[in-house]
């Protein structure tokens, strides 16, 4: 029995791990009248992955059965597996055995499709409702929505969930008819029209009564599978865009396709994860929800893919040198955070710090700023270090040369996915 | 150069804050006793901590810094740096001078020293939060030992107490000698472990039951399933989760 249960816990923990959110941040779920648990607003993670990523919700699925055939998943009906199934007691079990422990935030349940999406949704929801009603647990709660499934199922969904989300996976259609050919866009993104309408409904209800019930607090997320098809990062990050302000999306996660099986639809078992495009589509991605850039500045038809040597909004900062330098002590914090090298901690201490005083260099570098870059961009209190007008080529050579980039010695060059 | 010596309590350093306006000492260096001063040329003084000058203290830095800037002497208090309150009478000293709440003023040496070692103190409180394991014990106590970097323990009370509100829980930390238990209703610190918990050579294997054992394999086959071989970058994994830290997590102790 206990064997058993091991079992399954590794098969399923082992086929849930693709889907790369972990979150469990965004809820302010209480503690009320003495149950067990609540949602950290900030989330916790309570430990990393050996590949560095955070754990902070068991991540399993409710099983690997699935009806669909999709080319880059694990699950694939035609992929020869081991298959099992969590019964609803095991997962609520689990949960609350790790919860009590502090090894979790809560819960994270994804499933393969059996039989079909409302049978399957159903079973999803029946854990959320038993965590919630029968053991008053408050902690954080992630629910997969299953395309197809119906309104009610959908709406009951998100009455126990903090987080709905729905994996659009392939960021075009042409993507998705491609691998996963049981799929259409218009399926996935009926689900996300559905949810964001649902929280914006009961927002305005809120508004008139207080003791409207939560939807989906923590809001909805998607993922995107980078590097599995040919889609251009221009189309992702126009994807990425669409969602965000389409259905009001709190996260997109971009998940850099990790080759585990043999299709010839697919890069071969041989190719290397993209983890530095990845990265790259997560700081353009930073850029737009809290740097206040569109997508139109990062990339464009022209330049579709995402320069890899240097950030983004560096290549952003190259392209418009006549914008700066800016003076420190004057500009907007609107365009203090379009320096390249200072975050939006450093920006808001700037804005802090000079009401007090003019900074000088010794004042920035003491607040965490990487001068190595910032310094090209911006004068202060002190002379110029850099007084010198400089090419965008130059300056591309300059901090390239001063700093080791952290991925150099990490990943060695990345082998271009299509020739 | 006077050396004040006080207590070691929090409201012990607001006395002697309070006590340097009252005397007008101007050089000084404030240490918790037993720490060793240098002997020679030197003048030194034991405060005796006095609950109504240390309140006064408190009231003038909340209408100083507010709140949110007393929470944050507090918490760098709790890193028990050997000088951190001469930087706390520092930062003290230009708010009343300067009659504003001063703690957004990074460019000054004393209030940056003041945020960056809240902002430690705040690091290892949140780390404690993520990284204690409990172990549930046959008595049906969930049962943690740590023994954090800075003194975090009043600092992690709140969140444990709001979260495990329906379990009895008890942290304790070997460090300080000294922990929180919480009996259902209320966690109060202690300053000793429950007998049942003790053997001849620390804490009793013996105290815990069954199913600790059948969890503790669960989550450490669960940290092992989630990961992805093809991604593994262990430079990352210790920047998160630094080596200092596994003695406390179950998955890492295989």
């Amino acid at each position: 029995m206990q064997e058993r249960l091991q079992e399954k816990l590794n098969i399923l923990a082992d086929s849930a791990k693709y889907d790369v959110s972990c979150s469990s941040s965004g809820s302010d779920r209480k503690n009320t009248g003495k149950g067990l648990g609540n949602a950290s607003a900030s989330g916790i993670c309570h430990t990393y992955t050996e590949d560095g990523r955070c754990v902070s919700l068991l991540k399993i699925l409710l099983t690997n059965h699935c009806i669909f055939d999709c080319a880059y998943c694990v699950s694939r009906k035609s992929n020869d597996i081991k298959r099992a199934a969590f019964t609803v007691q095991e997962v609520v079990d689990l949960t609350i055995g790790f919860y009590r422990r502090n090894y979790i935030e809560g819960l994270f349940l994804s499933s393969g499709i059996f039989k079909d999406a409302d049978t399957t949704m159903e079973r999803l929801v029946r854990v959320a409702k038993k965590l919630r009603t029968e053991h008053r647990f408050n902690g954080y709660i992630h629910l997969k929505t299953i395309p197809g499934a119906s309104d009610e199922l959908m709406r009951e969904a998100g009455l126990y969930a903090d987080r709905l989300s729905v994996n659009i996976e392939l960021p075009t259609e042409r993507g998705l008819k491609l691998l996963a050919p049981d799929k259409t866009f218009t399926s996935m993104e009926k689900p996300m029209g559905f949810i964001s309408n649902t929280i914006t409904a009961l927002d305005d209800t809120r508004k008139l009564m207080l003791s409207t019930p939560k939807f989906a607090p923590a809001g909805q997320s998607t993922q995107v599978i980078v590097g599995a098809t040919d889609e251009s990062d221009h189309e992702i990050i126009q994807t990425a865009d669409r969602f965000y302000r389409g259905f009001q999306l709190k996260r997109v996660y971009y998940s850099g396709y990790v080759p585990v099986l043999a299709d010839n639809r697919l890069p071969s078992l041989s190719t290397q994860v993209p983890l530095l495009r990845e990265n790259r589509l997560y700081q353009a991605d930073w850029l737009m929800r809290f740097y206040g850039f569109g997508a139109h500045e990062i990339l464009d038809s022209g330049q579709p893919y995402l320069d890899l040597d240097i950030d983004p909004k560096f290549g952003w900062a190259l392209r418009n040198l006549h914008l700066f330098p800016l003076d420190i002590n004057k500009s907007d914090y609107e365009m203090i955070l379009r320096v390249p090298g200072i975050g939006v901690r450093s920006a808001q201490k700037i804005i802090a710090a000079r009401r007090f005083k003019s900074l000088g260099w010794e004042n920035l570098r003491k607040l965490g700023i990487s001068l190595n870059r910032a310094r090209y961009f911006i004068v202060c209190k002190d002379r110029a270090l850099e007084t010198k007008q400089y090419t965008p080529e130059t300056l591309r050579h300059l901090v390239l040369s001063a700093g080791n980039s952290k991925f150099s010695d990490l990943w060695g060059t990345q082998t271009s996915l299509f020739g | 150069m006077i050396w004040l010596l006080y207590d070691g309590s929090f409201e012990g350093m607001l006395t002697v804050v309070f006590e340097t306006y009252e005397y007008k000492w101007k050089e000084l260096h404030i240490r918790k006793e037993g720490i060793t001063v240098p002997l020679l040329f030197t003048e030194t003084k034991t405060v005796v901590t006095d609950e109504e000058k240390a309140k006064r203290v408190w009231k003038k830095l909340l209408d100083l810094i507010g709140s949110k800037g007393v929470q944050t002497v507090w918490a760098a208090w709790l890193s028990e740096k050997e000088s951190i309150e001469d930087t706390i009478l520092g930062v003290i000293r230009y708010a009343i001078d300067s009659k504003q709440n001063v703690l957004s003023d990074f460019a000054h040496p004393d209030v940056l020293q003041l945020q960056q070692t809240a902002k430690s103190v705040g690091r290892e409180k949140h780390r404690m939060e993520a990284f204690v394991r409990f172990q549930l014990t046959k008595d049906g106590i969930y049962f943690s030992v740590i023994n954090p970097d800075f003194n975090v323990l009043p600092l992690i009370l709140p969140h444990f107490r709001d979260r495990y509100a329906d379990q009895l829980w008890f942290i304790f930390d070997s460090r300080r000698s000294y922990g929180i238990y919480y009996d259902l209703e209320k966690a109060v610190f202690v300053d000793f472990i429950p007998n049942s918990l003790l053997s001849a050579n620390g804490v009793s294997k013996e105290a815990f039951g069954e199913d600790e054992d059948l969890f503790q394999e669960l989550w450490s086959d669960y940290f092992k399933s989630t990961n992805i071989q093809g991604r593994k970058n262990t430079k990352l994994h210790i920047q998160h989760v630094p080596k200092r830290y596994w003695k406390y997590l179950v998955e890492k102790k295989s």
